[in-house]
């Protein structure tokens, strides 16, 4: 029957061979061809995107790392910063900052002329290659070894950050030419410095040290309150986070019966992980500070409200760890007689604790690194006191580095670019250690069942 | 007695709790374990636990309380007529609280007896004076009747303190002494701890419920003060932004939404085609050697803080699109743009897109795509004819999930976008969103009378409202999805 329907028409022979592509095949594996090629450039756009974001941010910030010194021998003559002769430190700190910038000035001066230089610059514009902080720091110094009134001492001093910006080839002779604060003949007065030794580039400690400075001082600008501050509120978030997360997972997975409330709050954990950011600061600033009065700035609140963030990541990074634990634990703690809480926190929460304590530390690094909710705390505030030991410093205004970064990123120096830039290098520095912990506490720890 | 000091106390009484008693319930089964109902540490987790968990607790509500009853009654001392129009009473309060602190570091000076201190009047002494001479500065001259606030501030809040600490004191050693005599072989010490560990473990879980609502009411409280002054029309579908802190603003919501949503539709411009690409290469196409190495790397611009990007917007992408497109082709001079902010904003959702996607990819089953290999698709046309569509559900909700993530995005957008409310079309032009707006509100000095501050807490549960409905809808898309495959 078939045959015969079939015989009825002979088959077409097929005009081509398998062997040959004919013009469909061509077109159909050239368009394979190309989509495999958009494949392949969104992955390397994307690795594209990340190494172009990295060479921007180092090339921009690298130079923060350094900063230009100037070694100078200063005069500390006693009749001008000790009048009473005692060395007693209350009588000395009658002299204000105004009372030292004339000795760092002629200490400039006597080094020029020592050098054999010759300038045109006049003795006032000289000083100027040096700081305005330094007066402060030399007083600071003074007033801490007051012994050291009388003698002349070798002294470091922060160059101007234009001077800085000169040997960083960020200031030029044809923009300090229209700049009012530098002039072309400085910068040669800064070469000839160079030369002879006074004045060199050095790693720049200070800026992880020292607190911030004012808008026109980048030079003496500094993450230190700024790393307390983050510090702090990092202590705050793990010594709450962590409890709390791993308490309420606990009670998700092991105890929670399967009921309208169990699953209201298992919704509600995975919508605040994707509540913004920014909503989270508006909570901080109207519970925290405006109800509950704690003080604005403080690293309490911010890290309260880094606490509320991230707590749905520690949630989830837990329980998916103690889901992981098989139940044959279980049913072999409670086997030989052990409580439903025992079986938990004798067996499953030790096998756990690998997973959970990565989710902890990815939490962290996330907190570390978030800002928007610590504008609306007031942590914005220009802080230049290092906060008191804790408990006390955490009530104490302070900074933190995300905000610290946002801080410079306001100020008009071109600068304080430099300044951002390195801060997020040390910003980044710390997220790659913590998130190489966690990837190195997976590898080593964690069981495979 | 400081909260710290208290803190100590109470912890040490649970600590000896401890101790005391698990040896009395040994005691009880003359020092053989067997003879008890449960192991002799839960007999003194049960001491410690009933010692610290009510005094801790009541320390937390009366911390909060007090101070709110405090100022409610020292407020009656302030004389209505004294708050005039350019002060309100938190002003006020705010200055009985600073003298108040002024004579606490008097007295700690030894400038002033504690009795000088509460009877000091301003007709007598230049109390302003006085208390500069310990370093407390002033800012006016001391009012008599801020003077008396703070005298019965300052006795009412020794007073609190006193209180507290023999309540706290005293709830501590009640719960103690109660645990510790019903401490005998014969009690379920086991069975009391696990419950009570079981409460503590709901507790902590429901903190999530209250941040949420905490969440929700402190917008709501606000945003209906703000509706008392600004009529609600006006502000959702006021098309001019313009405020004015002397008052008479315009605070219209629709520039903003505007400039919101088209910096977030160009950053899923971005995102969604690299992201969805990189996706299908990485799970159908790369070798094992490729994919173990971008996979992280692309990953890592998920673990970027977003400040990074806003710093590389504002000093890479802002000028460069300035000067090579905008300036040449002349549609605009600045450098922060709704471009600049989109592109960045794209690159940052990327990694979010092509996790979501090669999950969702990835789940698709194996012999959906034999059976289109099988009778001769080529691998592109399997993947655009089968696992695409049977994947769509759950891209559509990743989308979504970073549209949601693209409008609540503030870091990028403040640095990048710029500050100027505006309905226009060049995406080389600054706009500014809604979260823009809210940082510039609430940062600063700020008054949570004037309309203008509290506009912020409307626009911040507009933007709670809007993300938190896209992640509803795109988690039931993505759920909804996997349930078919499982």
């Amino acid at each position: 029957m078939t045959d015969l329907s079939a015989g009825g028409i002979p088959a077409a022979r097929p005009k081509s061979s398998l062997l040959t592509e004919d013009a469909r095949t061509k077109k159909r594996n050239a368009a394979e061809r190309r989509f495999k090629i958009y494949g392949l450039s969104a992955v390397l756009l994307g690795v594209a995107a990340l190494v172009m974001l990295l060479i921007s941010i180092l090339g921009n910030g690298l130079s923060a790392f350094q900063q230009t010194y100037v070694t100078l021998q200063v005069e500390l003559p006693a009749e001008t910063l000790d009048k009473e002769g005692n060395r007693n430190r209350d009588e000395m700190a009658k002299v204000s900052t105004f009372g030292y910038s004339p000795l760092i000035a002629v200490a400039v001066e006597n080094a020029v002329t020592e050098a054999g230089i010759e300038t045109e610059l006049s003795p006032q514009d000289q000083g100027d290659i040096i700081s305005k902080e330094a007066a402060a720091q030399l007083r600071n110094f003074v007033l801490a070894n007051p012994n050291v009134v009388g003698e002349t001492i070798t002294f470091e001093f922060l160059a101007n950050g234009r001077i800085d910006g000169y040997l960083k080839d960020r200031v030029t002779r044809e923009t300090a030419a229209l700049d009012k604060n530098v002039s072309p003949g400085q910068l040669d007065l800064t070469d000839a410095l160079q030369e002879a030794g006074i004045l060199e580039q050095r790693f720049n400690w200070a800026f992880l040290t020292m607190p911030d400075a004012s808008g026109q001082r980048p030079e003496a600008a500094g993450l230190g309150v700024a790393i307390m501050g983050s510090l702090y509120m990092m202590l705050i978030v793990l010594g709450l986070a962590l409890p709390i997360g791993v308490a309420a997972s606990i009670y998700l997975e092991e105890f929670a019966p399967k009921n309208r409330i169990t699953d209201i709050i298992e919704v509600n954990i995975s919508n605040l992980a994707a509540v913004p950011s920014i909503v989270f600061g508006i909570l901080g600033l109207a519970i925290f500070i405006n109800f509950a009065g704690l003080p604005q700035s403080a690293p309490i609140v911010g890290g309260l409200v880094l606490t509320l963030m991230t707590l749905p990541t520690i949630i989830i990074a837990t329980r998916a760890s103690l889901k992981s634990v098989p139940p044959s634990i279980r049913d072999a703690a409670l086997g030989v007689g052990a409580s439903k809480m025992q079986s938990v926190f004798h067996h499953v929460l030790p096998l756990a604790a690998p997973g959970i304590l990565t989710g902890t530390i990815i939490g962290l690094a996330q907190a570390l690194g978030e800002t928007a909710p610590l504008l609306l705390i007031g942590m914005v505030a220009f802080v230049r006191e290092y906060p008191s030991g804790p408990p006390e410093g955490f009530f104490d205004p302070a900074s933190a580095l995300p905000v610290q970064i946002y801080n410079w990123t306001q100020r008009s120096d071109p600068a304080f670019v430099e300044r951002a830039s390195g801060a997020i290098i040390v910003l980044l520095i710390f997220l790659v250690s913590m998130n190489a912990l966690a990837i190195f506490l997976r590898r080593r720890f964690e069981r495979r069942w | 007695m400081s909260v710290f000091f208290l803190l100590i106390i109470v912890l040490g009484f649970g600590a000896l709790g401890f101790v005391l008693g698990r040896s009395r319930a040994l005691a009880s089964a003359d020092g053989n374990i067997r003879n008890l109902h449960s192991l002799p540490n839960y007999y003194g987790f049960n001491v410690a636990l009933s010692t610290i968990i009510p005094a801790l607790g009541l320390l937390a509500i009366l911390s909060l309380v007090l101070p709110i009853l405090i100022d409610n009654r020292v407020s009656t001392f302030i004389p209505a007529d004294s708050i005039s129009e350019d002060t309100t009473r938190s002003l006020v309060m705010s200055d009985v609280r600073r003298v108040a602190d002024g004579l606490d570091t008097a007295v700690a000076a030894g400038a002033m007896t504690e009795d000088e201190a509460q009877t000091v009047s301003t007709e007598t002494t230049d109390v302003r004076e006085r208390l500069g001479a310990v370093g407390v500065a002033l800012g006016s001259n001391v009012e008599p009747f801020v003077l008396r606030a703070a005298q019965s501030y300052r006795a009412q809040a020794a007073a609190a303190q006193l209180w507290t600490t023999f309540l706290i004191i005293g709830v501590a050693i009640g719960g103690f002494a109660i645990s510790f005599l019903r401490t005998n072989r014969e009690f379920r010490a086991r069975n009391v701890v696990e419950n009570g560990v079981l409460v503590l473990l709901m507790a902590a879980a429901s903190i999530a419920i209250l941040t949420t609502l905490g969440i929700v009411f402190s917008m709501v409280f606000e945003t209906r003060n703000f509706f008392q002054d600004y009529h609600w029309t006006d502000f959702f579908f006021g098309t001019t932004w313009s405020p004015n802190f002397r008052g008479d603003s315009d605070l219209g919501i629709i520039p903003l939404l505007w400039g919101t949503l088209y910096i977030s539709f160009i950053a899923l411009l971005v995102a969604v085609p690299i992201g969805l690409f990189a996706a299908i290469y990485l799970s159908e196409y790369a070798t094992h050697k490729f994919r173990s190495f971008a996979k992280p790397a692309i990953e890592i611009l998920a673990g970027i803080p977003t400040i990074v990007y806003g710093l590389f917007a504002l000093i890479t992408v802002g000028p460069f699109l300035r000067d090579y497109f905008a300036q040449p082709s002349g549609l605009g001079e600045s450098a922060s743009s709704v471009m600049t902010a989109g592109l960045v904003m794209g690159i940052m959702l990327i990694p979010f897109v092509s996790s979501l996607s090669d999950d969702i990819i990835n789940a698709v089953p194996q012999s959906m795509r034999d059976g289109s290999l099988g009778i001769g698709a080529t691998h592109s046309e399997t993947i655009r004819q089968v696992v695409l569509p049977a994947a769509l559900p759950g891209i559509v909700g990743a989308v979504l999930l970073a549209a949601s993530r693209a409008i609540g995005e503030t870091m990028i957008v403040v640095l990048g976008a710029g500050a100027a409310a505006r309905l226009d079309l060049n995406p080389f032009e600054a706009m500014t969103t809604v979260t823009v707006k809210i940082v510039s509100q609430l940062t600063g000095d700020t008054d949570f009378a004037s309309p203008e501050t509290l506009v912020a807490f409307a626009l911040g549960l507009t933007l709670f409202v809007i993300t938190l409905g896209l992640n509803v809808f795109a988690l039931y898309i993505v759920r909804k999805y996997r349930e078919q495959y499982e």
